[in-house]
């Protein structure tokens, strides 16, 4: 029972990176239809910030400032993809694919010649290193403190989509960007601002991966593939599809590990993303839009 | 048309970037004109890397020296260098570029057990030599590898055999998911059951696999009195990370490790894996002339700080190995080479002196070592004599024997 339910826990935590990893490529997915491959070094991004961060702040304080530097540096960077190559290619899905695939070899390989291709360790502060047991689960600070992260993202995101100008432009623009565009919305500005919000949430999302294990150039091909699923099983664009798919997955993978090793529960977690697309192709949630009717 | 240009810069600029990860040095026809070419072939990129790169090091610094020397029969060395990704595939490919290619005498290199199984096929089909550094899982016999790095009877069973002398009694069995973790814990669970001990779980994570959270879980769940550690490469750092988190640090459950070593504790920070075990052939901390001299010559040239391992020694001592055996068979033809190393006999090495046995392993001594907070090790425990190596596990694989 104890280990159930400290996979329960592990499982929320595991949902809570899924989620961080992949709310960025569920909302440029979902408004711009471009998958991004270059995702997963925006983690990268945000880990090796962190790092830089924490020589020039160590202390308590630290990993609270990295978190903000890793954002704007990872929304920065996204800023730049978005506007030097991106726009350029948005009328052909397949070349962004391959494009963006290429931007990710390319800082991956920028990352081994300026970090080395050895990893940098990020030390959480002392605050976050403990743990605290609750009804027979033990529960990591560090992992408390990203679920916290994950849920205030979660929530700012949702603010931002519901309550903002910004948002209802883009919620437009998701519906239907011909029509918004004909009542002169500037999409491309759009499109700019949700590519660096989803840049900036991964950067983020690099910081909370850094607590938990070493920063090396290919930390974000481990959560890229996953951040995939996610975004795929939730139904494209849809924050609250991604939100659920993100928890069922983690949870998934948590409660498969109490009887099958770890790389097995991976394959089982892809296995069950392909059952689960075959009885519903549009995801957990399905999102009214007129995008592909054009 | 700009779309159309802008997207062959950056496939050009991804495809630059590909082809930077290899084709470091030129090449050169082995025993042709005044130079003869070798091949170093480890990760220089990915998962492996944090390890195989010193031993690259360690390698071209034994070549450097023996240039400085004069060479091999009056020729000198011209290493080729390749990286072979962490990926298996790779390995190979990269192998038969240097042997069909680059015409080398031989090759130092490999580190996981999937880059050797995947090379081997390579060297017996060109009839080449390789020279593995690394600690292994045995259960393989080949007349065109030369096994320096440890058979499991000189690391993994001395450890075992430690543990039980200290009072362990349940194990716990934790190691990435491919042929070397596999096959080393089945050795051990033959020998721990053997000995009247118990088995109380046993987990894989995909090489580079960074969540320990389920593992840590069945951890818990099970109590072990220490876990025999087999993860590869950066997994250990998450791994003795989410360890320390959830309250379980060296002090609290003992861990053994058979892959990391000084380097490892370095970059994962000693803090983190302080009061850990290990167990090798060789350790920084070791005693004799010959270790300081190595350990100053390698410090020199890559930095004061560097920090020595296991397999960077087997590397550099393989290097000599073989010049040792080709001056003996006044040739660089592979098949002369292999069977002169296994009669060479003794030889000094910065370890002591080794020799090579019939089955083209090495014959050597077995420690256990504690890490210090300095990130180095205190010798605990020394099998005293040297260990003969033993490719086939008599439990484990009963009746096979390695007759080359």
């Amino acid at each position: 029972m104890d280990l159930f339910l400290n996979q329960l826990f592990n499982g929320v935590s595991l949902a809570s990176l899924y989620l961080l990893a992949s709310l960025g490529l569920a909302l440029s997915f979902g408004l711009m239809r471009v998958i991004n491959m270059a995702h997963g070094e925006m983690l990268m991004l945000g880990g090796y910030l962190a790092w830089a961060t924490l020589l020039v702040v160590p202390g308590a304080a630290g990993i609270l400032i990295a978190m903000p530097v890793a954002f704007v540096g990872a929304a920065a960077m996204g800023g730049v993809i978005q506007t030097v190559l991106i726009r350029r290619l948005s009328a052909r899905p397949l070349d962004t694919l391959l494009a963006t695939w290429g931007v990710s070899l390319v800082l991956q390989q920028a990352a081994r010649d300026l970090f080395g291709a050895v990893g940098v360790e990020v030390r959480a502060p002392a605050w976050l290193e403990g743990s605290v047991e609750l009804a027979g689960v033990v529960i990591p600070t560090a992992r408390l403190f990203i679920i916290g992260v994950a849920v205030a993202v979660l929530g700012g995101l949702a603010l931002i989509l519901l309550k903002t100008r910004i948002g209802l432009l883009v919620r437009a623009v998701n519906q239907d960007r011909m029509m918004a565009s004909a009542t002169g919305i500037a999409v491309g500005r759009v499109d700019l601002a949700v590519f660096c919000l989803g840049s900036g949430v991964a950067g983020l999302a690099g910081v909370m991966l850094a607590l938990l294990g070493p920063v090396t150039p290919s930390v974000g091909q481990a959560y890229i593939i996953p951040a995939f699923l996610v975004v795929v099983m939730g139904g494209l664009g849809s924050i609250t599809g991604t939100t659920a798919a993100a928890v069922i997955l983690g949870v998934f993978a948590a409660l498969a590990q109490l009887f099958v090793d770890v790389s097995v529960s991976q394959m089982l977690l892809l296995v069950f993303v392909v059952l689960f697309i075959q009885f519903r192709p549009q995801g957990v949630v399905a999102v009214r839009t007129r995008q592909l009717d054009a | 048309m700009i779309r159309n240009k802008l997207l062959l810069l950056a496939t050009s600029v991804a495809a630059a970037a590909l082809s930077a990860c290899s084709g470091e040095g030129g090449g050169g026809a082995a025993g042709s004109g005044d130079t003869v070419a070798v091949g170093v072939l480890q990760s220089l990129t990915g998962t492996m890397a944090i390890s195989e790169i010193t031993v690259k090091n360690a390698e071209m610094l034994a070549i450097e020296e023996i240039n400085a020397a004069g060479g091999v029969l009056g020729k000198k060395l011209n290493a080729v260098v390749e990286d072979g990704a962490s990926d298996p595939s790779t390995f190979a490919q990269k192998a038969s570029k240097l042997i069909e290619s680059d015409k080398v005498a031989t090759v130092f290199g490999g580190w996981t057990s999937a880059s050797r199984k995947a090379m081997l096929p390579v060297f017996e089909r060109t009839k080449n030599l390789l020279w593995y550094p690394v600690q292994f899982e045995g259960n393989e016999c080949s007349p065109n590898i030369m096994y320096s790095g440890a058979q499991p009877n000189q690391q993994a069973l001395p450890a075992l055999e430690w543990a039980a002398a200290q009072g362990y009694k349940t194990y716990f069995l934790i190691g990435s998911d491919y042929v070397y973790p596999r096959t080393a814990n089945l050795i051990l669970k033959k020998h721990i059951e053997k000995g009247g001990m118990q088995v109380l779980g046993e987990s894989y994570v995909p090489l580079g696999g960074t969540d320990f959270s389920g593992v840590i879980a069945k951890l818990r769940q099970a109590k072990p009195a220490i876990v025999i550690n087999t993860l590869n490469g950066d997994s250990n750092v998450a791994f003795f990370k989410q360890l320390a988190a959830a309250g379980l640090g060296p002090k609290v459950l003992p861990v053994m490790s058979f892959s990391i070593g000084e380097q490892e504790a370095q970059a994962m920070g000693a803090q983190l894996v302080e009061g850990s075990y290990a167990a090798w052939n060789y350790f920084q901390s070791l005693p004799g002339d010959a270790n300081a001299k190595f350990i100053a010559a390698y410090r020199k040239k890559f930095g004061a700080d560097a920090a020595i391992t296991d397999p960077m020694v087997h590397g550099y001592l393989d290097v000599y190995a073989w010049k040792a055996a080709v001056e003996k068979a006044k040739s660089f033809e592979p098949d002369a080479v292999r069977k002169a190393a296994a009669s060479l006999g003794g030889f000094p090495t910065p370890m002591g002196t080794v020799s090579f046995a019939a089955n083209q392993s090495l014959v050597q001594k077995a420690y256990i070592g504690r890490l210090k907070a300095d990130g180095q090790f205190e010798i605990v425990s020394d099998s005293g004599a040297d260990i003969p190596p033993q490719p086939y596990d008599a439990l484990a694989f009963p009746g096979k024997t390695c007759t080359l």
